[in-house]
């Protein structure tokens, strides 16, 4: 019976409808699906990583209105309405990179290179975060993160590679770079 | 003859690093071929048991199920490189990651599902989870195929080597200390999990794989060997591999399993690791109790050392029970030392398998080492920084077992660390109150112009120029991440004046590229550097006899550089890809291309384990500071100074980069990394509770590389890749008992085992 309720439940699927990388587009989910599956499994982008599914590696990082997420715990559902942006929305159209993973490339931070879409991400993410608490009427100074600040915010992105040294050198020239 | 080098020693970013920042490279995790299956294996329940019966009949009737595969359905030989490793297992089981059955569905939902549904009865056993207790005479055999081998003991392995006069030795001895080390299994957590494509074309009968082995042409062998083909008709090819570190040199069972699947069905199948199978099912560093006795005379010289050790080997034998060969190496021949005495005993245990891991056993014999010295050093009242430059190796020596060390940066390096770590001014560090702190040595030396052996430790090149100027270079050697495609890029530009855009690397297909024996040993750059350099210097040969025909002039005049060859004493020049194209099409015509088969001058070791062989020796010093926490027993790791004989820096931001990251991982190997087993169960498999350390975590690394300028390197370079984290450990834990004035004899250093160590103010 309640095995038999739960198969019913699953298979009713929602429609949500939300901007990917800058393109309003649709898709017929379980109420169960998980944002990570979505982008890779349905609209067949890789770049997104799942190292563990599970939250504790940021592999599968990418920008939920601006704002750094794990996908592969967010629930699609979550994603109506609003702007995803992955590793291949990072990249200009003209496929030029973004300066953050410019930065990336000039520093060496990327090596196995399988934490680096979620740690791109994570870092265009906290220039945004640097961008809205200075647009913030409260404040008057300008406020950039320090290298503390960035190892921090940048705690949630494991990489067995680097080291993190280039990673985080690379997140303070792009932040530099506003 | 460096002089004006352009592109070599500059730091050039990743020439393939723009696919990987671009979410475009396509790693195995991310492959999707048509018409594909997903596969899924069947793991034991418990981790000694017999098998009484495996029930198929519902996981292949469920919909969806395409193939349901258990040893009964295969006829496949046994794999690792003792061949005493079953890929599906048959009638017993004997570690947790044992494979009982396959299966390959449309779905990984489906594949999981499937699992659920094989019936399987145990028998269970007891198990043997400790190597000692597997040594007794009453023990079990725990592995079969060990019947016949070593007395009927649980062996898989042994090795044993002497130099010198051991009883002299000890005689003239001032010191002699004894003690017991014991090191933790940890494992490469490679953020890419493990990951294998088969096709299997049923028409021609050939079997096509996407895999991450490091080692393709071995791979390929033993591959065919397991499933009882021929190897040409195996074709490999490396997609884009998510971190190496050692994990992919041997070939696991779920490799042949997904071959299997995909031979049975006719369609391709994936196998794709869960983190948590990751943790469960791939490699480990080989685990060891190291017993070991050391001495030094009067003024500190190093007299002898004799050790003994033990290593679980686990239920199968894997490359890593050959960790012996490059631990010889460290206790024979790092430092001087007129005496050696080492055996070693791989011990089959219920315990899963290790396999290798970047420094292969040399943070292990590192370790007890380095803490021995400072031990000496404290008893003989001489500084722990002095004694170590007293006994430092030195160019022009042949140590103990054959080695010989025509270029040595050791003293230098350790000299450098000393002195910018500032010690001889900080002696009296902080060593009271709430916060204490520490600083401690550790060296290490290591192959660095590969190691022969297997039977070639060559590498083939094949480099050509296209008509519109462009460089093909077509490798042996593979590119896991440590950036090898660049410096073969860059020595193809260095010495064609073609700028690195205009070059390419072919280095992942096994039907195309030459031989080479792979990535390990911290070989590439050297081997395969110097197998392109050969291809190169073929190749100019012909270019020149066109360019200085058509120049005017001869072969010594000529210079490549920006695209151009130019004649100096004539002032003209001719584009590069002109030249080719006059090669190509004027008769009699001739391609611009060229190949080059590279093999070291090195040696096999006799059988007493002697002999010299490493075309070259890469030396490292670490000086390390740390703040202990008393009230938490945390540590902190301040600052890491490094200096490390790399010959000569072919690329300094890549060369960083590996210093930082293997740095880390030794970090982690010293504080935080164990995995945790309970009668062979594995308690800790997510990032959660085996932690490796984050971006806060990092310390401030400096980094002097010492250039000795090996003739026989690449412009002189050495192996760099697994020499940074061999010292870490050790210099950590030195770093450590300084600090708190206690001794610790195993790792990682984890508060708890600090703050037990505090309260009971004894060694642990
Ligand atoms: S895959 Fe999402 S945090 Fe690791
Ligand atoms: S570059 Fe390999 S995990 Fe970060």
């Amino acid at each position: 019976m309640m095995k038999g309720n739960r198969n019913r439940k699953e298979k009713q699927l929602v429609r949500i409808s939300f901007s990917l990388n800058g393109q309003k587009v649709e898709a017929e989910i379980k109420s169960s699906t998980i944002l990570l599956d979505l982008i890779r499994d349905v609209f067949s982008l890789k770049g997104t990583k799942g190292a563990c599914r599970e939250g504790e590696c940021g592999s599968c990082t990418v920008l939920l209105n601006d704002v750094p997420v794990n996908s592969c715990l967010f629930p699609a559902i979550n994603a109506n309405g609003k702007n995803i942006t992955t590793i291949e929305g990072l990249t200009k159209s003209d496929g030029s990179l973004d300066e953050v993973q410019e930065a990336i490339v000039q520093n060496g931070a990327s090596q196995c290179g399988f934490c680096t879409s979620g740690v791109a991400l994570a870092i265009k993410g906290l220039k945004y975060h640097y961008k809205k608490l200075n647009n913030s009427k409260k404040i008057n100074a300008v406020l950039t993160p320090n290298r503390k600040d960035i190892k921090k915010w940048l705690e949630g992105n494991l990489c067995r590679c680097t080291g993190y040294v280039k990673i985080i050198d690379a997140a303070e020239k792009a932040l530099i770079n506003e | 003859m460096n002089e004006d080098l352009e592109f070599i020693g500059k730091p050039f970013p990743k020439i393939d690093a723009r696919m990987r920042v671009t979410g475009t490279a396509v790693y195995g995790n991310d492959i999707i071929l048509p018409n594909m299956l997903y596969g899924a294996i069947l793991r034991t329940a418990y981790p000694s048991a017999l098998i009484e019966s495996i029930d198929i009949s519902a996981a292949s009737k469920f919909p969806g199920v395409v193939s349901v595969i258990t040893a009964d359905d295969v006829d496949v030989n046994n794999i690792s490189y003792k061949r005493d490793h079953p890929i599906l297992k048959k009638g017993e089981v004997n570690c947790i990651r044992d494979e009982i059955a396959a299966v390959a569905a449309e779905s990984i939902e489906i594949a999981r599902h499937a699992l659920t549904l094989i019936k399987v009865r145990y028998k269970v056993r007891q198990g043997i989870y400790d190597p000692y207790e597997a040594l007794k005479d009453n023990a079990p055999l725990i592995n079969k195929y060990a019947e016949n081998k070593y007395n009927n003991k649980n062996l898989a392995e042994v090795f044993h080597y002497e130099h010198g006069d051991l009883t002299a030795q000890k005689n003239i001895s001032k010191v002699i200390i004894s003690r017991r080390f014991n090191l933790p299994r940890v494992t490469h957590t490679c953020l890419g999990t493990s990951n294998i494509t088969a096709h299997f074309n049923k028409t021609d009968k050939k079997l096509l794989l996407y895999s991450s082995t490091q080692v393709p042409f071995l791979y390929q062998r033993d591959i065919a060997h397991a499933l009882k083909m021929n190897p040409s008709d195996i074709r490999i090819i490396q997609p884009v591999i998510g971190g190496g570190f050692g994990s992919k040199l041997d070939m696991y069972p779920f490799e042949p399993i997904c071959a299997l699947l995909s031979i049975k069905t006719g369609r391709p199948v994936q196998i794709l690791y869960s983190r948590e199978e990751e943790f469960i099912a791939s490699p480990t560093r080989q685990p060891m109790i190291i017993d070991i006795t050391t001495g030094a005379d009067k003024s500190g010289n190093f007299t002898f050392r004799e050790i003994n050790i033990m290593k679980d080997n686990g239920a199968y034998t894997s490359w890593g029970a050959t960790t012996p060969f490059v631990m010889m190496q460290a206790f024979s021949s790092l430092y001087k030392v007129g005496a050696c005495s080492f055996d070693s005993k791989a011990v089959y245990t219920n315990n899963v398998f290790a396999g290798s891991f970047r420094g292969y056993g040399n943070p292990q014999a590192t370790f007890a080492l380095e803490r021995m010295i400072d031990l000496m050093a404290d008893k003989l009242g001489i500084d722990k920084a002095d004694i170590r430059v007293k006994n430092a190796n030195q160019k022009g020596e042949i140590t103990g077992q054959g080695l010989h060390y025509d270029t040595c940066g050791h003293r230098e390096c350790l000299e450098t660390v000393i002195s910018k770590s500032e010690y001889k001014k900080i002696q009296s560090l902080n060593k009271k109150g709430r916060y204490r702190h520490g600083i401690g040595f550790a060296s290490m030396l290591h192959v660095g112009g590969g190691a022969k052996i297997y039977r070639s430790d060559g590498c083939g090149t094949t480099i050509k120029i296209d008509p519109y100027g462009f460089c093909i270079i077509i490798t042996g050697s593979s590119e896991i991440g440590q950036g090898s495609e660049t410096v073969l890029a860059m020595i193809a530009a260095e010495e064609l004046g073609i700028e690195l855009s205009r070059i390419k690397v072919i280095n992942s297909d096994t039907d195309v590229k030459p031989w080479d024996v792979g990535v390990h040993a911290s070989r590439t750059s050297f081997v395969a550097g110097n197998s392109l350099l050969g291809a190169i210097a073929i190749l100019k040969e012909k270019l020149n006899k066109k360019a200085a025909f058509i120049l005017n002039t001869d072969f010594s005049d000529l210079q490549y550089k920006k695209g151009k060859i130019n004649s100096i004493k004539e002032g003209k020049s001719i584009d590069l890809d002109k030249v080719v194209r006059e090669m190509h099409f004027s008769p009699p015509g001739e391609l611009a291309i060229a190949s080059y088969f590279y093999e070291p001058d090195s040696h096999f070791q006799d059988k007493e384990f002697k002999g010299n062989v490493s075309g070259s020796y890469a030396f490292a010093a670490q000086a390390i500071k740390v703040e202990v926490d008393t009230y938490t027993g945390n540590i902190k790791v301040i600052d890491v100074y490094v200096a490390q004989d790399v010959g000569k820096v072919l690329n300094p931001l890549l060369l960083a980069g590996q210093i930082e990251g293997g740095i880390l991982q030794g970090v982690g190997y010293a504080i935080s990394e164990e995995l945790l087993f309970e009668k062979g169960r594995l308690l800790n498999p997510d990032f959660h509770n085996y932690k490796i350390l984050t971006a806060s975590d990092i310390p401030d690394i400096h980094f002097f590389p010492v250039e000795t300028n090996d003739k026989r390197g690449p412009y002189g370079a050495k192996g760099v890749g697994e020499a940074p984290l061999i010292p870490t450990a050790a210099a950590i834990a030195n770093a450590v008992c300084d600090a708190l004035n206690l001794e610790f004899v195993e790792l990682p250093l984890t508060p708890e085992r600090v703050m037990i160590a505090l309260r009971e103010n004894i060694s642990i």
